[in-house]
């Protein structure tokens, strides 16, 4: 077992965001986390990372009870997240923000690693000296799954990676999920709005509402389960 | 009116004959009720008169300087493009190559400063205050520019270090260099009891709290009387030796004075021309501290935290150790600036450490360009001299000082020097020369 949540509830002051989570991640899984907007996918995967702190509930990566650590200790202890929205380091060079992704990470790695970005994603090489900022949307997200692979993360957090991006650059970032996942063994935990490309590549899924887990299932089963169709696939996001 | 023209490409010059045509239109429809057309009083009566020659003249001049500002207008936007253009495609390496020169030639005129101007006590003592607010401006840049806390109370640093100074040296007879190391120390303490409550705030709420904090140390200053001296502030200070070598006329019995060594005649520009040297040497240390530490991971992580704070965690940084020590770093600076203008002054009151003090600070910064080593400099040389200049205009000095400040963010909103040097630069076959990432 690479992580579990259980019972997880969070709160953001008094809005109750999180009610009794549980979900489950094993080694070399792709696990896809599919809601409505403000269902608390994102707010499930920064309680991951302790920021808000679950105030109920125990999480468990890899043997250890990481529910009290705090965010920069969880991260170190082998979670890397791209975030909502990438956050990238807007005016730093593409550069320096892979660099800022290793700066826990073991410097013998650094030139492997830097490699292995680089061959992912050829553009990033390119464009290296260039501030982040400047980059386009596409190429933004990729920095920024790049900056998280930098740290040879155990467990990879992606939070809708394909928020606006061209067809295009969809079709690629799922792709690079896929290659992830089957080429290096990754392991991730994808929370997508595009629930059909998502519970594609995913071995198994979770569908969140109102802060709570009302389905799961592999993400075949997902796909033909009714409910997932009337609410997520059939209202557009297909 | 939609003939008016807001197209943003490039107009052609009937299409600008065009735009300033309906101005004039509308200035015309406007003007014959408002100008064309006045009462006069012709014997008690009011009567209509036309005034068609004066008309005229308005809607010429309403077309003519329409035509003309369109025209300005679109220049400036055209330029401001091609600028930005230009900055895009290339990060910057020429306007670095320019900052640079900049830099060293600015060196070799500080340096020279005092030999050319040793008998003008005016020149090296402004000069003198250009470099104090230098270091502080490269201070406060770790903290606001590089960190991006905005900090409203770095004044209080600076009187930490020049009220740590003042103390140590008249109640313990603590030479200046030996004041200076733990008078930093003291400083860099109290930036992180600042910094220590407000981890969490940021932005407004932080600026907030920084201001009071700078308005608490004042207070402090003001009204402990005896521990500070209270509003009449400290005087004798002891003022900085040359190893050893006083500057005075007389020294005292069996010992050197820096004339009598140096077999000079007594000066007192000696002792300007020195205190003019040290703060050159504090400050040009300060800098090459700064420019090393942005190049190490904790200058790096500190400005990912200015970039965003969610992701410098998610990378495992620990933010609350990165916002401590640029608060640190920054008021050790600040601390060590305060010393020299204590000992520079021989004199301090808490009135030397006023709100306006850490506003004229961060005007810097901001006005440098936040992050900017050589904008600071620039900055601080303007915001020094603007007043300095400004004596003529009395009591409009600080109006000059206002304007010239709006001036410069309109004309460069970004700061003087905008640009950001990247940490590591590419070498020629496009491998990168890493820092200690
Ligand atoms: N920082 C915050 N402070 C207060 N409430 C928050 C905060 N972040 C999220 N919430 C609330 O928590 C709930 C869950 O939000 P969350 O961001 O987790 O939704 P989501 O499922 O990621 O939605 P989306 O698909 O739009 O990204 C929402 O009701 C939201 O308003
Ligand atoms: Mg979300």
């Amino acid at each position: 077992m690479m992580l579990s949540m259980e019972g997880v509830h969070a709160h953001y002051g008094h809005i109750h965001a999180l009610r009794g989570i549980d979900v489950a991640v094993q080694v070399g899984e792709i696990v896809t986390l599919i809601g409505a907007n403000g269902a608390g996918k994102s707010t499930l995967m920064m309680s991951l990372f302790g920021s808000p702190k679950a105030s109920a509930g125990r999480i468990v990566f890899d043997g250890e009870d990481i529910t009290r650590l705090g965010t920069h200790e969880i991260a170190r202890r082998g979670i890397a997240l791209v975030p909502e929205g990438r956050r990238i380091f807007a005016r730093m060079t593409v550069l320096e923000n892979l660099q800022m992704g290793a700066v826990h990470a073991d410097p013998a790695n650094y030139d492997a690693d830097i490699a292995r970005v680089y061959a992912m994603f050829p553009i990033l090489q390119e464009r290296e000296a260039q501030r982040a900022g400047t980059l386009s949307g596409g190429e933004q997200q990729m920095l920024a799954i790049g900056r998280a692979l930098m740290s040879r993360p155990k467990l990879l957090l992606l939070d809708e990676p394909s928020l606006g991006l061209a067809p295009i650059y969809i079709r690629r970032i799922f792709q690079i999920v896929r290659e992830l996942n089957r080429d290096h063994g990754m392991t991730i935990l994808l929370v997508e709005q595009n629930a059909n490309q998502a519970l594609r590549v995913a071995h198994r899924g979770y569908v969140l509402q109102h802060g709570e887990i009302t389905l799961a299932g592999s993400g075949a089963e997902l796909l033909a389960s009714p409910e997932v169709r009337a609410a997520y696939l059939e209202g557009g996001h297909g | 009116m939609s003939a008016v023209v807001f197209a943003h490409h490039q107009l052609t010059p009937t299409e600008r004959l065009r735009d300033a045509g309906w101005i004039a239109f509308v200035a015309l429809i406007l003007g014959i009720p408002l100008i064309g057309l006045t009462t006069v009083d012709v014997g008690g009566r009011l009567a209509v008169d036309t005034r068609f020659g004066l008309l005229a003249m308005a809607v010429v001049a309403a077309f003519g300087g329409r035509l003309v500002l369109r025209w300005a207008v679109d220049h400036l936007k055209g330029r401001k493009l091609a600028r930005q253009r230009a900055a895009a495609g290339n990060a910057g390496g020429r306007a670095q190559q320019v900052v640079n020169v900049l830099g060293w030639l600015a060196l070799g005129a500080s340096v020279a400063l005092p030999i050319v101007f040793s008998d003008n006590r005016y020149v090296v003592d402004t000069a003198t205050t250009v470099l104090i607010y230098v270091m502080l401006g490269w201070g406060l840049n770790v903290v606001v520019g590089l960190a991006g806390l905005l900090d409203l109370g770095y004044v209080a640093f600076y009187a930490v270090g020049a009220y740590s100074y003042a103390l140590l040296s008249t109640q313990y007879g603590w030479s200046f260099w030996e004041a200076l190391p733990v008078s930093g120390a003291l400083a860099a303490g109290f930036g992180i009891l600042l910094g220590y409550p407000i981890l969490r705030l940021r932005g407004d709420y932080l600026a907030i709290v920084t201001l009071g904090f700078g308005e608490i140390i004042r207070v402090i200053l003001v009204n402990w009387t005896e521990f500070s001296g209270g509003p009449n502030g400290i005087s004798s200070i002891p003022r900085p030796s040359f190893f050893g070598l006083e500057f005075t006329r007389r020294p005292a019995e069996g010992s050197d004075s820096f004339a009598s060594f140096f077999g000079l005649e007594f000066s007192a520009m000696h002792r300007l021309i020195f205190l003019y040297y040290l703060i050159l040497v504090l400050a040009l240390l300060t800098h090459v501290f700064v420019s090393r530490l942005r190049k190490l991971p904790v200058g790096r992580a500190w400005e990912a935290l200015r970039e965003d704070e969610i992701a410098c965690k998610a990378m495992g940084m620990n933010t609350t150790n990165i916002k401590l020590s640029a608060f640190a770093i920054g008021a050790m600076l600040g601390g060590f600036a305060g010393v020299f203008f204590a000992a520079r002054q021989g004199f301090i009151s808490p009135e030397s450490f006023t709100f306006t003090e850490s506003a004229i600070i961060l005007a810097i910064v901001v006005l440098g360009g936040m992050g900017s080593q050589m904008g600071v400099v620039l900055a601080a040389t303007l915001l020094v001299l603007i007043p300095e200049f400004g004596r003529n205009f009395a009591e409009y000095r600080m109006l000059l000082f206002g304007m010239a400040m709006v001036l410069i963010m309109v004309w460069r909103p970004g700061g003087l020097l905008a640009h950001r040097e990247p940490t590591l630069r590419l070498s020629a076959d496009g491998k990168a020369a890493r820092g200690g990432a």
